[in-house]
This record gives structure tokens, sequence and C-alpha cells, in this order.
């Protein structure tokens, strides 16, 4: 079986980076998209298994790309989480609103960052 | 699974976090100066946010501490509560200052500034108009012999990627769930949607179990589904249902450890890895340039069928050698964008008022020559605000709108970039500047034109004399500017009107590595001119060639006298014997200065890689470093600017 693969989204390079090799290690297969709309087409090229979104982007924003994921029929019921500060309640509402699945909470332990992307990859 | 270690990303956050800072000050001075829009707001915001989150990762308390207040403050204005006041632009920038000390401290392993942490806190938690409280309380929840849930998913919860049979599963990795489906709300087959939810369940979870822990595992769906959770009445039957559902259906792909594909835009790289490149390349350039020779020598038939496969090489040779270049290129943005903060506070300790305008910042130059340009360039615009600029009286005075503009611009001309620092200050008064010349002793022609009078103000009689602050507009040290800018291959040249302004014109190569040559022979050896400096070559008829003083010789170009220097004089070549019967002059400019240089014969243009012959050897009068010829000879590389000071006149 191969990998399953995630998308990882966040304009800070250290972020993405700590996002992606925690995964990796993991043993999953990880893209990386520095915004909103770099993931957006990247998502559109490829079906991922997962996307991981910080909220805080330019050029389009966390919220929006889950948005916009939702209306893509590849993308309808595929877990899709914000990375998101604790400070961000409402953010967390508003992502909620737009689609998200859940949150992972910066800054991220990755051992639990793992575990919860196995725990919604089932 | 085996410990993730991310202490790797330290280097990456350090950098990160450095031009997140650079991007918050320019924020931030868009903000005061009134030119800054949402985005500004956002891009600052997102700055101290990743930085708060990645130090935050690594342990440096200090730093999310303070970029979490700084964050709060940002959130505020960016939500309208709040106006980006004096008062708050100081006191972030001053953060920003804070920041950049604990990001060294960290990067050194060193415990961050105590007494720079608690100033900087102390003075975001004063804007905050309160102590900051974080720390979440952290809720009590005694525990009990179990829950009893009631789970009811809205119709939309699978369109939020939530599956209930994840639910289940985590409440019973918490204790025993027992699982009862409630079919309640399930429509007959006609009217069921499958990707509407409809079941619901009720779980009995055993156990002593926080409540806390139940409700992270809804935490995700409580606004998509209705759920009832009460502490379990009594324990009642220990025989219990088979938990919920098999765990692990689906094992996570998991050991199958492959790295991937990870589309990067981009990476860093250690200088030194890319000078070693352009090293190489420039090896290969010669090689290439000394096998196309040799194959020159083959008869006909075999020269032509190496011919074709020869240039090809050499295109692919250059195409390399442009591409591995282009590496080193950087915009000059990255230079331009510190002058904001320079200006800003100068322009605060004069009293003036200024507003500086950047343009061209996607011009790109070599990194070497931006780091080697940045002090000139400082010094350029602090004596343009410091002694160009009036004072605001001044100028209104004189019908100018009291805030002075100095403008930075960068542009591609030809093979050179041209930087120029333009202010709308009272220009040079030559009268005066002529006065201090004669006062220090410098002979001045009075009939000199504008442009030989400018230049005087480089003269290091002038210029370094520290007593004299203030010649009309140009403060000390430009014929250090000068020295830099030349030693790096550039011209400066200056321009002034008397009550419009001053612009300061920095002409740099782009980049150091590289020069387009014009080869020439003299006595069997080969010199390089840099073809920028190279005007036009002509034949020498001796009825052109007048002695002045009987010593020196002057070249009559199109009625213009130029000074006429022998290349063998100057470099006495070994077989100084005879002069050549058709010598050939090549004419240079560097600063508007002419001079005719003789030569035997021209050779033909090519690029060369240069060599510096200071760090291999010493500094050389009149040359500026060496190349490699393609036969292995070394060539000089020709310092026609040092020549042109030394014996040309102005033109």
């Amino acid at each position: 079986m191969s990998a399953l693969r995630v998308l990882a989204v966040d304009d800070s390079p250290t972020m993405r980076q700590m996002v992606a090799f925690s995964l990796r290690e993991a043993g999953f297969e990880v893209s990386e998209a520095e915004d909103g709309a770099d993931a957006l087409a990247k998502a559109r090229q490829e079906k991922y298994s997962c996307v991981v979104a910080d909220v805080n982007m330019p050029k389009m924003d966390g919220i929006t790309l889950i948005r916009e994921l939702r209306r893509l029929p590849d993308y309808r019921f595929t877990p899709l989480l914000m990375l998101t500060t604790e400070s961000g309640g409402e953010k967390k509402l508003e992502g909620k609103a737009a689609g998200a699945t859940g949150w992972i909470v910066k800054p991220f332990d990755p051992q639990q960052l793992v575990a919860t992307i196995r725990k919604v990859l089932g | 699974m085996a410990a993730i270690d991310l202490a790797q990303f330290q280097a990456t956050f350090f950098a990160e976090s450095r031009e997140g800072l650079d991007a918050m000050e320019a924020g931030l001075l868009a903000l005061e100066s009134g030119a800054a829009n949402a985005e500004t707001i956002n891009t600052v915001f997102r700055a101290a946010h990743s930085m708060k989150g990645g130090a935050a990762t690594f342990g440096f308390t200090a730093i999310t501490d303070t970029t979490h207040l700084a964050e709060t403050l940002l959130d505020q204005l960016r939500a309208g509560r709040r106006a980006a006041d004096a008062a708050f632009v100081d006191a972030l920038l001053a953060t920003v200052d804070a920041l950049r000390a604990m990001l060294d401290a960290a990067e050194r392993g060193l415990d961050a500034p105590a007494g720079i942490v608690r100033a900087t806190c102390s003075r975001l938690d004063g804007l905050l108009g309160a102590a900051s409280a974080p720390a979440a309380s952290a809720a009590a929840a005694p525990p009990t012999g179990g829950w009893r849930i009631h789970f009811r998913p809205r119709p939309g919860l699978y369109a939020s990627g939530n599956d209930p049979s994840r639910l289940l599963r985590e409440l019973d990795a918490l204790g025993r769930a027992r699982v009862t489906c409630d079919l309640a709300d399930l429509p007959p087959l006609s009217a069921l949607d499958p990707v509407e939810a409809r079941l619901a369940w009720r779980i009995d979870l055993e156990g002593d179990i926080p409540r806390d822990a139940v409700d992270g595992v809804f935490a995700w769906v409580d606004t998509e589904c209705d759920l009832d959770i009460a502490p379990l009445p009594a324990i009642a039957t220990p025989a219990a249902a088979p938990p919920a559902d098999a765990p692990e259906t689906r094992a996570a792909g998991s050991g199958a450890i492959e790295p991937g594909e990870h589309a990067e835009t981009s990476m860093r790289v250690a200088v030194p890895k890319i000078d070693a490149l352009i090293n190489l390349v420039g090896e290969l350039v010669i090689n290439q340039a000394s096998l196309k020779q040799r194959a020159s020598l083959l008869d006909a038939a075999a020269a032509e069928s190496l011919g074709a496969c020869l240039d090809e090489i050499e295109r692919n040779t250059r195409d390399l050698q442009e591409a591995v270049m282009a590496v080193r290129m950087v915009p000059v943005e990255a230079l331009f964008s510190r002058f904001p903060r320079l200006v800003r506070d100068l322009a605060a300790r004069l009293s003036k008022k200024v507003q500086l305008q950047t343009s061209g910042e996607g011009t790109e130059l070599d990194k070497g020559v931006i780091e080697r340009i940045v002090d000139p360039l400082v010094h350029l615009v602090r004596n343009a605000l410091d002694h160009g600029l009036e004072p605001p009286e001044d100028r209104l005075r004189a019908g100018k709108p009291a805030a002075g503009t100095i403008s930075l611009s960068a542009s591609h001309q030809g093979g050179s970039i041209v930087i120029e620092v333009t202010d709308d200050g009272r220009g040079i008064d030559r009268a005066r500047l002529v006065a201090k010349a004669a006062e220090r002793g410098i002979a001045v022609d009075p009939g000199a034109s504008d442009a030989e009078i400018w230049q005087l103000v480089f003269h290091p009689g002038l210029s370094t004399a520290g007593a004299i602050t203030d010649i009309s507009g140009r403060g000390v040290g430009m014929d250090v500017v000068r020295r830099n800018i030349l030693a790096l291959g550039g011209e400066v040249a200056i321009a002034s009107e008397p009550g419009a302004g001053t612009r300061v014109t920095v002409r740099l190569p782009l980049t150091l590595a590289i020069l387009d040559g014009m080869s020439v022979a003299v006595d069997g050896e080969t010199y390089v001119l840099p073809l920028g400096y190279v005007v036009e070559s002509l034949q020498v008829r001796p009825a052109d060639v007048n002695l002045v003083a009987a010593r020196h010789r002057v070249l009559r170009v199109r009625g213009e006298y130029l000074p006429l220097l022998a290349m063998r004089e100057l470099f006495g070549s070994p077989g100084a014997a005879g002069a050549q019967r058709q010598p050939v002059a090549v004419v240079v400019e560097s600063d508007g200065r002419k001079l005719a240089l003789e030569i035997d014969e021209l050779v033909g243009q090519q690029q060369v890689v240069v060599k510096s012959i200071e760090s291999n050897y010493r500094r050389v009068d009149g040359v500026s470093g060496a190349t490699i010829l393609g036969d292995g000879r070394v060539a000089l590389i020709v310092d026609v600017g040092g020549l042109a000071r030394r014996y040309a006149r102005v033109a």
C-alpha cells in the first residue's frame, strides 16, 4: 500500500518544514504549499488524503482555502485540519463554519501531530 | 514511534524570523506614513504570529511572550479596535529591535537579555492597558465512575470530514464504551441521502475519565452535533457490549517511509557552495575556450566535424554560466529595505521632514556587490538628509513643501546597474565649494564646468576634513564613498542644481565574477580592457600625435586632445623594442575622464572570469585582476578607472 498523502500548508517555512518533516518521519508522503492559493492549485492537481493548513497566510488564508476545498468533489469528506494557536477561538469557529474537520494547536508536539493525523485518517 | 527531533529547524527559524522582523519594520513604517493598507497590517501580524509559533516550539519563551503581546496589539489594530498612533508604532519598532537581540541570544544559545525582555513586555503591556492575563484556567475535572453520552450528529457532520466511527473509537480508547446505535432519525430509504449523517449513538463510557477528555473527543464537532454528557448513573451491567468499532480498521500507511517529492519553491544555500559552483563554471569556461582554440589547429575536415559539437558546448557553457550567476543575484530590495528606518530615525533627530521614495526594488544585483555597497549608500542617503535637505521652515520660505523628498532608485543600464540617490534640497553652492577648495589649496580652474566642480566634493582634501561638516550641502567622507565604489569596479557621479537638489549616480557592475572584456595585444602579451570603459578604437596616425611639454603625448580625436598612454611603457613589457608601425589606440572613459591607450592590435571581445590578484599575490597598480585565456595563458585585466584617474583630464 502506498503511503497516505498529506498536504502541509503554511507561509512560515519553519512551521511548514516542521510539520512536513514530522509527518514524513511517521511515514506519510507530504507535499508542501506556502499559501492557500498554492495549496488549492496543488489540491486540484492531485488528491490528498488530508490537508493541514495554517490560518493566517498571504494570498489566500486557511479558512478560505478550506471553504474552496470543500467545494471540490474530491474534498467533500476529506479531513481538512487547521493549524492554529490556542488564542484563536473565533478562528476555530470560523474554520468550522467553512468546513474544517478540526484543528491542531501550535506549537505542536510532533508525536501528537502524527497521532492526530493518524486518527483522522482512520 | 521514535522521537522526532525538530532542533534541526532552528536555523530556518532564525532566518525566517529575521526576515519577518524586517517585514514588520517596513510595515510599521508604512503604517506610520499612512501608506499602509489592510494587507500591510496582516503582513506585520503574520510575521509576529509565525515567530511566536516557532519560538514556542523551540522553547524560546522570551520570544514567545514578547511576540504574543505584539500579536495581541496587532490583532486589535487589525480589528479596528486600536489606531496606529505614534506611541503604538514606536513601541512596536522598539519591540522589533528587542526581538532581534533576543534572536541573537537564542542563536548563540544564551538566555534572552532579561532587561530588554522586561522593558519590552512592560511597554507592550502598558499599551494593552493591563498586565496580560494568559494561561487559560486549567479546568478542574473531578473524576467520576464514567459518563453517559448521547451523541446526535447533525446532517452536515460528514461534510466537515469528521467520521463518527473515529469519535467512537477515541471514546473507546479512554475507557470501556458500550455503544448503542439510535436509529430514531433515520428516514425511509427513499428519502435517505447517504451524505447526510442520520444515525445517533448512546454511549456509556466507564472508567475514571476526566470530563475534559470526553469533551476533547467532541471538540471538533461540538457545532455539528447535539451532545448530552452526564455522569453515568450507576454501574449496572458489567457484562458490556463489545467495543464500538474494531480499532485500526485501516491502519495508516506507517512503515512505508518514503521521502516523496516535496515541491519547494525556494531554499537556502550557503554562499560558499554557490561560490564554489561559480568557480567551477569559470574553469569550465576556460577549458571550453581552450578546446575551441585547439580544434582550430586541426585540419579543415576534422575541425568541421568537431565544430558543431564545440559550438553546442559553448552555448551550453554560456547558459550554465548565466544560470549559475543568476543564483547569486538578489533583488536590491534587500538593500533598500533598511533605509525607511534609517531615514525615519535620522529625520527625527535632525527635526526634518522627509519622504523616502524607492523604485526599482526588483532590480537584481550580485549579492557580493550588494553587501559592499551598503555602507557607501548609507553614507549618501545620510548626507542627502543631513546636508542636502533644508529645515522645514527654510523649505517653506523657498516655496517648497515642508517635507523634503529623498529618492532611491535602481535600474539596469546595459551591463551595469545604476543606483541613484536624489534629494530635492538646496543643491550645491558652487561659489562656496570653490572658495573652500581655494582655502584648502586645491587648484581650481575658474572656467571649469559645473560637472568638474562637483567632482571636488569627492576630493580627499575637501571631503575628509572633519571640520567641514557642511560644504554647501555635502558632508564628510565622500572620498571614502567614492573609493569604495571604485573598488567594486563602479563609478560615482554627482549632479546638482542650486535650489532644486542633488543627484548622486552610482554605477556598478552586475557581478564581480565575470567581465565583458576587450582583449588587446601588446608585445605578444594579451591584456583585457573591461568593455564598459571602451569608447572606440582607431588607427594612430603620427600626424594626430602631439607632444605636450616635450614629454606627454596627446592624441587628437575629432578635435579633442586626449592623453595618449603606451601600454608597453605602462607595463614595461619585456619586448619593448621598436614601436609598432601601425599602432592602434583604444579610447577609454571612466567617470567622465577620457584617455587613449596605445596598443599593437585588437584581439577580440570575450567574457572573462575574473581572478583576484590581490588575494593571490598583492595589489598591483594599473591592474584590477587577471584571467586565464583559452590557450591557458594568463592575461592581466587593466584597471582603466585607476589609469584614468591618474592620467586623464576631465572631459
